[in-house]
């Protein structure tokens, strides 16, 4: 990847939707800019052709209106409108009115206060801020289909250069689809406002090849990892309150309130983008949850400094 | 015509000073519509400074990334401060004010048909706004969360939900509104039966100043839309208290029909702050140009289109909520169609000043930067409208570019044009024209520098209401542009601070007519006495005073 990975840009489109977007897009600005320089050359040069000159204190002729005139600037705009409206219902068509094809991947999307639940369906897979997806070409299509929900308030996915954006809408599913046709990593965040932490709800796809993706959903399928040298750590998870909210396949915890933790060290942020998931991070994100974002709705688990050695040093097998 | 020799041209005898207490309590007693016009004005300027102060701890917070100036929860009160005092505590009253200082002069009333209410609707405004800030006080309530209501300026449920929003803070948020609209509403009648009841001896609708039937217009829309907002608020009390289920998503209720009845107000509202920018601008841009206003049928024409299309666009901003292809489409067309009417009267107003002789005083000033900055606005407004292009800009700081071209570019604009053009008449001094350019250059900078840089911004994926960034995103630079065009704006309202000081300390006198304008206000003294007119005039045009002034051409043999 020769470009930065990092920006959001909507004029740097890798997925068909986004493109489809950007085409119309462009018509829309060239238009807006014609209009722009007719009227601003048209009011420059009033303003300076007929500024008063110094003691001149006759009246100009008075002109009280010209019905051709008026015509031409009302019939103009009509019909500049109805292009413009006529290109943009094909794109809206073209880009909303689309079948999921046999092949194509489907993820659910869940919108929680303030990070997001990503599962598969059809993969039995669970995993919280980060969607992989397989990487689509012309010769073999492969889309992927999203269905979002929420659980709580209002939120809205966004990652600008896959697609515009749908919001996530309790009690209502909606559906967007991607198609990108570059491997990388795309960002993007909420983008409706949902609370206090609504800044920290970062998004990252990862759009892999596809035998980067098998691998990827081979990995995720695997049971956590049991090692037993942290089998301390391991006991003290499953004693304390983590699990009403945690889930970590295979053993006690099955909460759904925060993110499945199951393959947490596969996973490259915390709290959904605010700080990188290292073993010190994580210290600092389990001794504190309100330091590094604050309002969060994680509690405060007040673990004797040895317990949180022990979890943590547990957690962090969970690759 | 009877005013020309209105005995009222004459200066008035200087009145002895009374006590400041007796000044204070005919203030709060009053329901001349002059007083209350001034009051409405002073109270919207006071909240200008208070949200405007507000949206500066905002961009110091947003200037560096992962600046730590604020916390998160004090941030978003502030957003929601900001937006909720802009729109109803700012915008309203200022319109408002204009409205009733001017309606009743320009069409040779003594005041408006009910002066009672008139004072009623302005005590409700302010004191809707006096109970929106006390929540910063109030707002924690006994549960505790929070003071100043968080919840964004639309406030979407479900976050509206006692689930999400324990404490008070927006319950103070709903019933401020509710009683500023009650406020809105009154002043709305008063101002249509005034209109429609008590224009002088030969104004007929066709003669009235562009001015008072733009206004008229607006009036009529807040009675079309306060209502639908009014029954939403009740219906979210309803739900926070006595467990109705309208908007309580776990519980079945839905979170677009708050989307729904907030818009169909909300949106046409953007047009009733709008309009009465577009009438100052109608009346200011033809005197400083000296010709009558180009075409004014269609400009009443494209008014009553504005505000008919206008009703039926307010789902353009549910774009991103999953509608149908067929609704997404309808709207997307009756939301272009705007364009037409708001086209026309950009070029109207370019067509008057076309062949004039335009003088550049600072009223005229302020004009020239809204047309310019509105045209940005309205052209942004059309990419908005496309909704593909919306899916990706939507919530976006484009968003915030875009509305803030309207309300601060075109609105603020022409209502500083107009307070700089009508402030002679109401007080009887002069605005120094030296401070005005001051405050229009620096206002004009600050602007553009603080809301041009956010159009690229929202394009890089900057979503709106974040209270920080990580570095790295390419937002950096645009978001310090951003901040520093705030430094400017502040000096320029500081400018005209000084400029209203100094004036009604030692400006020179006005006079009856310092601009040789043509509207009927400009015939009595400034400031006019409480009963307006001592004879009540008589039109045969449009512009009484250029028959006056040119008995040879007067306008009724064009009209």
């Amino acid at each position: 990847m020769d470009r930065p990975v990092h920006l959001t840009n909507i004029f740097d489109p890798v997925s068909t939707p986004a493109q489809a977007i950007l085409e119309l897009s462009w018509l829309v600005l060239w238009i807006c800019a014609g209009i722009f320089v007719i009227v601003v050359v048209l009011l420059t040069y009033i303003l300076i052709r007929f500024r008063r000159r110094r003691a001149d204190t006759d009246e100009p002729p008075q002109v009280y209106g010209s019905n051709q005139i008026e015509l031409a600037w009302t019939v103009i705009p009509l019909l500049t409108v109805v292009v413009l409206f006529l290109v943009t219902a094909r794109t809206i068509r073209a880009v909303q009115n689309v079948v999921p094809s046999a092949e194509a991947l489907h993820v659910t999307i869940v919108g929680h206060q303030w990070w997001w639940e990503i599962r598969y369906p059809t993969l039995g897979i669970v995993t919280a801020n980060e969607v992989h997806v397989p990487v689509s070409d012309r010769a073999r299509p492969q889309p992927t289909f999203l269905r979002l929900e929420s659980v709580d308030v209002a939120h809205s996915f966004w990652v600008p250069r896959l697609a515009g954006k749908t919001d996530v809408i309790p009690n209502r599913d909606n559906y967007m689809w991607i198609e990108p046709f570059e491997v990388g990593l795309y960002l993007g965040q909420c983008a409706e406002y949902c609370g206090t932490q609504h800044a920290n709800m970062l998004l990252r796809v990862m759009v892999h090849t596809r035998d980067d993706f098998e691998r990827w959903v081979t990995a995720q399928q695997q049971p956590p990892v049991r090692d037993l040298s942290v089998q301390a750590g391991r006991d003290l998870f499953q004693a304390t309150a983590c699990v009403n909210c945690h889930t970590v396949r295979e053993t006690v915890a099955n909460g759904t309130f925060g993110p499945d933790l199951s393959h947490l060290m596969s996973r490259g942020t915390l709290g959904a983008g605010v700080v990188d998931n290292t073993p010190h991070n994580l210290q600092a994100w389990m001794q504190n949850p309100q330091h590094l974002k604050p309002g969060n709705l994680m509690p405060d688990m007040k673990l004797t400094p040895q317990e949180l050695e022990h979890i943590v040093a547990y957690l962090a097998t969970l690759k | 015509m009877a005013f020309a020799e209105s005995p009222l041209a004459q200066p008035q005898a200087e009145t002895p000073r009374l006590p400041l207490l007796v000044q204070l309590h005919d203030w709060v007693v009053t329901v001349d519509h002059k007083r209350l016009g001034i009051m409405y004005i002073c109270t919207g300027l006071l909240f200008f400074a208070v949200a405007g102060l507000e949206a500066s701890i905002m961009r110091w917070q947003l200037a560096f990334p992962n600046h730590d100036v604020v916390s998160p929860a004090v941030f978003n009160r502030l957003f929601t401060m900001h937006g909720t005092t802009m729109v109803f505590l700012v915008g309203m009253p200022l319109i408002l004010g204009l409205a009733n200082y001017l309606i009743p002069l320009m069409i040779g009333a003594r005041d408006l048909a009910f002066p009672r209410l008139n004072a009623f609707g302005f005590w409700l405004s302010l004191f809707g706004g006096a109970l929106l800030y006390f929540s910063y006080l109030g707002g924690e309530g006994l549960t505790g969360a929070g003071t100043a209501p968080d919840v964004g300026w639309f406030a979407y449920a479900p976050l509206t939900e006692r689930a999400f929003s324990r404490g008070h803070s927006t319950d103070y948020w709903i019933l401020s509104l509710l009683v500023g609209g009650i406020g809105s509403v009154a002043t709305s009648i008063n101002i249509v039966t005034t209109v429609v009841c008590m224009r002088c001896q030969g104004m007929t609708l066709a003669r009235m100043p562009l001015f008072v039937w733009m206004l008229l217009v607006v009036a009529g829309m807040i009675l079309l839309i306060m209502p639908p907002l009014t029954a939403a608020q009740i219906m979210l009390l309803l739900d926070r208290y006595l467990g109705a289920r309208f908007f309580d998503t776990q519980a079945g209720g839905s979170a677009l029909l708050w989307q729904h009845f907030f818009w169909i107000f909300g949106h046409p509202e953007v047009y009733v702050l709008m309009l009465p920018g577009f009438a100052a601008a109608s009346e200011i841009i033809p005197v400083f140009s000296r010709k009558p206003m180009f075409g004014y049928a269609a400009m009443v024409g494209a008014t009553l289109a504005i505000a008919f299309i206008g009703m039926g666009v307010w789902a353009h901003h549910m774009f991103t909520v999953g509608m149908s292809t067929m609704a997404n489409t309808f709207f997307a067309a009756s939301t272009m169609l705007i364009a037409v009417p708001t086209g026309i009267k950009i070029f109207n107003w370019l067509a008057t000043m076309y062949g004039g002789k335009i003088r550049f005083a600072t009223p005229m000033l302020f004009c020239t930067g809204f047309l310019f900055q509105f045209l940005c606005a309205g052209l942004t407004g059309i990419m908005l409208a496309a909704p593909p292009f919306d899916w990706q800009l939507s919530d976006s700081y484009f968003v915030v570019a875009h509305f803030h071209y309207v309300l601060i570019g075109g609105l603020l604009f022409t209502i500083f044009a107009a307070i700089y053009y009508w402030f002679p008449k109401a007080t009887g001094k002069m605005l120094s024209e030296t401070l005005g350019q001051w405050h229009f250059w620096l206002l004009v900078i600050g602007f553009n520098l603080t809301f041009g840089p956010q159009h690229i911004a929202g394009i890089l994926g900057m979503p709106r209401r974040i209270y920080t960034y990580a570095p790295g995103r390419g937002w950096e630079l645009w978001n310090l542009l951003s901040s520093v065009g705030v430094a400017f704006q502040a000096l320029a309202v500081l400018c005209f601070v000084w400029n209203v000081i100094r004036a009604l300390r030692q400006g020179p006198p006005a006079g009856d007519d310092p601009w040789d304008a043509w509207t009927l206000e400009w015939t009595t003294t400034s400031p006019p006495p409480e009963y307006n007119f001592e004879t009540l005039p008589e039109v045969q045009s449009r512009r009484p005073l250029w028959d006056l002034k040119h008995p040879h051409d007067p306008d009724w043999h064009h009209e």
